[in-house]
C-alpha cells in the first residue's frame, strides 16, 4: 500500500508521461466522438460546422447536440472516477464506489420527487443535487453522534442504512407515480442518460466539480496517509477526522453535481480507479488525474455507443454495467495488483 | 382563438411562417406548409395519423402483425422512431434531426416538466414542438389545434364535430340515468388483472365518459395507475369488468379467486380489441372514441341504440383511413366478443 507514498512527493517522470499520453488520447477520443452520430456528417462537414460555417442543420447537430453531450460525458466520467478513487483510498477498500455514503440514493430520491411533482427540468436537477448532498450530510451527522472506534466502518454502515432508506422512499414514489408519463421518466433517470443534455445543464455542474477537485488535489498527500489508517495518520501528525470530513465533502460535491446532470450512472466510479491504479500505482497524486482522464474517456466511449448503437437511446447505466461487470471480474481474476 | 390565429396567419403571410398556440399556451412558430410531423409518443402518433397520415414520419414502435390490417396500406411500414426524450425518453435527437420533421407534436400531459422539455427540444433542434393536452374531454380541441398546425383544418374541424356529436349522443342518454344507477366498472390491467387506474386517471377516463362508475375511487386522493389487491377487488365487487389483457381475460373465468365477483358470476367481463390501437386505452388517444360506443353498448344494452358492426366500419373508415374487409371486420367483432385472434 505504501508503495506510492514516498515517490509521491516528486511526481516521477513515468507517471507524468503517462498522464500526458492519456490527455492526448482523450483529446483524440473527444474529437472522434464529435464525428460520430446517426446524423450523417462527413468529418469535413463537422469541421466546418465547428468553425461556424456550412449547413445550419449540421451546425445544430454539432453545436447543440454532439458537443454538449461529449462535454457532459467527459465531465461526468472524470468526476465519477475521481470521486471513486477518492472514496476507495479513504475507505481503504477497493469495492467502494462513489455512492457508498448514499449520494446516488439521495440524488435519486430528489430527482424522483421532482419528476413526481412534475417540476421543470432545472428544478429536478436541483432537487437531485440537494438530495445527494443531504443524504451524505445526514450520514456524516449520524456518524458524529455514534460513538464507535472504527470511524470509517461506522460511516459506511450508516451510508448503507441511509441509502436503503432513500431507496425505499424512491420505491414508494415509483409506486405512486403516474406509470404513463412519470414512471418511464423515473426509470430512465435512475439508469442515467445524457440524451437531453444542453449547454445550460453543464454550466452549473462544471464549476462545482472543479471546486470539489481542488481540495482533493491539494490534500493528496494527506489522503495517502489516511489510507494507511487513522492511527498511522495520527502518528504522522495528521488529524484524521477533519481531513476525512473535507475529503468526503469534496467528493460528495463532485458526485452530486454530475449525478444531478446525468442521473445515476453506476460502475464508472468503481471500475475506473482500478484501471488507473494498475497503470500509475496507488499514490493518490497520480491516481486522481489518471482516474479522471480514464473515466472521462471511458464514459465518452460508452455514451457514444449509447447514442449510436440503436435507433433509440440505450440508458448509460445499462451499458456501463454490461461492459463494467465482466471487466471487473476479469480484474479480480488477475489478482489485486494495485493493492499489494 | 381560431379567428385570432387566422388573422395571425394572414398577417404572417409575407414571412414564411405562422404561429400556433398549443394547449400549454406556448406560441409556436410553424412553417407555412407542414409536410412531415414527428410524434413524440404513441398518443401523438394516433392523433397525427388520424389527421394527416401522409405527414407521419414514423411509429413510436413498429406495428404488430395482427394490427397491420387495420392501418391503411401505405403507412404500415413507415419506420419505428421510438419515443422522444422526456416521455420515456428513448429517441435520439440526432435521429430526429436526420428525419428533419417540420413539426414535433406531443399529446398527453401538459404539466411543467413537459412544457420545459418541449421548450428545450425546440431550442436545441430548432424544430417547432407542439404540446397538446391529452385529456379525453379535450379531444375535439386537440383535433382542431393539430389540424390547424398541419394545414388540414377542415379535416380537423370535421373530426372535432364528429367527436363532439359522439360525446353529445352519450350525454343525452346519460342525462336520464342517475349517478347511483350507473354500472360499477373495474378496468383490469396486467396479466393478473390487479392493476387499475384510479378514478380520474387518463387511463380510465373512458369509464366515466361512457356512463360507468369506476370502483377504484378513493375520492381523488390517488391518481394514475395503482396495484390493487384481490381483497380490494372483492370488497369493491364491480358488476362490470373491462380489460384488454388477453391472459387475464382467459384466466379470470376459471380462477377461483374471481368467482365471487358479481361481474364474473354474471358473465360481464369484456375484452377490448387492441388493433390497430386499443379501444379503451393503450394509448390514451383518439382510439378511445371507438371504445366509447362499444362501452356504451355494454353498459346500457337497452338504452344505447347503436349497431356495433356499422359503427366500427364507419369509425375505421373515417378515422383510420381503412375500408375494412368483411373478414377483418368479423375478426374485430369476434375479438370484442371475447375471441381474440390467436
Amino acid at each position: 500500500m505504501g508503495r506510492g507514498t514516498t515517490a509521491e512527493v516528486s511526481l516521477p517522470r513515468p507517471g507524468l508521461t503517462l498522464i500526458g499520453a492519456l490527455s492526448v488520447v482523450l483529446v483524440g477520443l473527444a474529437f472522434g466522438a464529435v464525428m460520430i452520430g446517426p446524423y450523417g456528417l462527413t468529418p469535413g462537414q463537422v469541421l466546418s460546422a465547428l468553425l461556424g460555417q456550412g449547413d445550419s442543420q449540421a451546425q445544430i447537430v454539432v453545436w447543440n447536440i454532439r458537443l454538449p453531450r461529449v462535454g457532459a460525458a467527459l465531465l461526468v466520467g472524470a468526476a465519477l472516477a475521481a470521486a471513486g478513487a477518492t472514496y476507495q483510498a479513504l475507505f481503504r477498500n477497493p469495492l467502494v464506489s462513489p455512492d457508498i455514503l448514499g449520494v446516488s440514493a439521495g440524488a435519486g430520491l430528489g430527482a424522483v420527487a421532482g419528476i413526481f411533482l412534475s417540476l421543470p427540468v432545472a428544478a429536478i436537477q436541483g432537487a437531485a443535487f440537494v438530495g445527494g448532498m443531504a443524504a451524505v450530510g445526514v450520514v456524516m451527522l449520524v456518524g458524529t453522534m455514534v460513538r464507535q472506534t472504527d470511524r470509517t466502518l461506522t460511516l459506511v454502515l450508516i451510508g448503507v442504512v441511509i441509502g436503503a432508506l432513500a431507496g425505499a422512499a424512491t420505491s414508494l414514489l415509483k409506486v405512486m407515480a403516474d406509470p404513463y408519463d412519470q414512471l418511464p421518466a423515473i426509470t430512465f433517470w435512475l439508469l442515467g442518460s445524457l440524451a437531453s443534455i444542453t449547454t445550460r445543464d453543464i454550466l452549473p455542474a462544471l464549476p462545482m466539480v472543479l471546486v470539489g477537485l481542488i481540495p482533493l488535489a491539494l490534500l493528496r498527500w494527506r489522503i495517502n496517509v489516511l489510507s494507511l489508517g487513522d492511527e498511522e495518520a495520527r502518528a504522522l501528525g495528521i488529524e484524521a477526522g477533519r481531513t476525512r470530513f473535507i475529503v468526503i465533502a469534496a467528493a460528495t460535491l463532485i458526485t452530486a453535481s454530475v449525478t444531478a446532470l446525468a442521473g445515476v450512472v453506476g460502475w464508472v466510479g468503481l471500475v475506473i480507479p482500478h484501471i488507473a491504479r494498475m497503470l500509475v500505482g496507488p499514490g493518490f497524486g497520480r491516481l486522481l488525474p489518471a482516474s479522471a482522464l480514464i473515466g472521462a474517456g471511458y464514459l465518452l466511449i460508452v455514451d457514444t455507443l449509447a447514442r449510436s448503437l440503436a435507433a433509440v437511446e440505450v440508458p448509460l447505466g445499462v451499458l456501463t454495467a454490461v461492459i463494467g461487470a465482466p471487466f471487473f471480474v476479469w480484474l479480480l481474476a488477475r489478482g489485486r495488483r494495485g493493492w499489494s | 382563438m381560431r379567428f385570432l390565429l387566422m388573422i395571425l396567419a394572414v398577417l404572417a403571410l409575407p414571412v414564411q411562417a405562422r404561429t400556433v398556440t398549443d394547449s400549454a399556451g406556448r406560441v409556436v412558430e410553424v412553417p407555412d406548409e407542414v409536410t412531415t410531423v414527428f410524434a413524440a409518443g404513441p398518443p401523438a402518433s394516433v392523433l397525427a395519423y388520424v389527421l394527416k397520415p401522409e405527414a407521419l414520419t414514423g411509429w413510436p414502435r413498429a406495428l404488430r402483425p395482427e394490427e397491420r390490417a387495420y392501418i391503411a396500406e401505405p403507412y404500415r411500414d413507415i419506420p419505428e422512431t421510438g419515443r422522444l426524450t422526456g416521455r420515456g425518453g428513448e429517441a435520439n435527437l440526432e435521429r430526429v434531426l436526420q428525419i428533419k420533421p417540420d413539426l414535433i407534436v406531443d399529446f398527453g400531459s401538459v404539466r411543467d416538466t413537459y412544457i420545459d422539455l418541449a421548450d428545450r427540444v425546440q431550442e436545441q433542434t430548432g424544430i417547432p414542438y407542439l404540446l397538446i393536452d391529452g385529456r379525453f374531454d379535450n379531444t375535439a380541441e386537440a383535433l382542431r389545434i393539430l389540424g390547424e398546425a398541419l394545414g388540414v383544418s377542415e379535416r380537423g374541424e370535421a373530426l372535432a364535430r364528429d367527436v363532439e356529436a359522439r360525446f353529445a349522443r352519450l350525454d343525452a342518454l346519460l342525462a336520464e340515468v342517475p349517478e347511483d344507477a350507473r354500472p360499477r366498472v373495474y378496468l383490469a390491467r396486467g396479466p393478473e388483472g390487479l392493476e387499475t387506474g384510479m378514478k380520474g386517471s387518463i387511463n380510465t377516463e373512458i369509464i366515466e365518459r361512457a356512463g360507468g362508475r369506476n370502483v377504484a375511487d378513493d375520492g381523488g386522493a390517488t391518481k394514475g395507475l395503482v396495484n390493487a389487491s384481490m381483497e380490494q377487488v372483492i370488497v369493491a365487487d364491480p358488476d362490470t369488468i373491462v380489460t384488454w389483457d388477453r391472459n387475464f381475460f382467459d384466466s379470470v373465468q376459471d380462477d377461483p379467486l374471481w368467482q365471487g365477483i358479481d361481474a364474473v358470476r354474471n358473465g360481464r367481463v369484456y375484452l377490448s380489441p387492441t388493433a390497430p390501437f386499443g379501444w379503451i386505452d393503450r394509448p390514451p388517444s383518439l382510439n378511445r372514441m371507438m371504445g366509447l360506443h362499444w362501452m356504451a353498448g355494454l353498459l346500457y344494452p337497452d338504452l344505447w341504440q347503436g349497431d356495433l358492426r356499422e359503427d366500427t366500419r364507419a369509425f375505421y373508415k373515417l378515422y383510420y383511413h381503412v375500408d375494412l374487409s368483411d373478414d377483418d371486420l368479423e375478426r374485430l367483432l369476434a375479438w370484442a366478443e371475447g375471441q381474440p385472434p390467436k
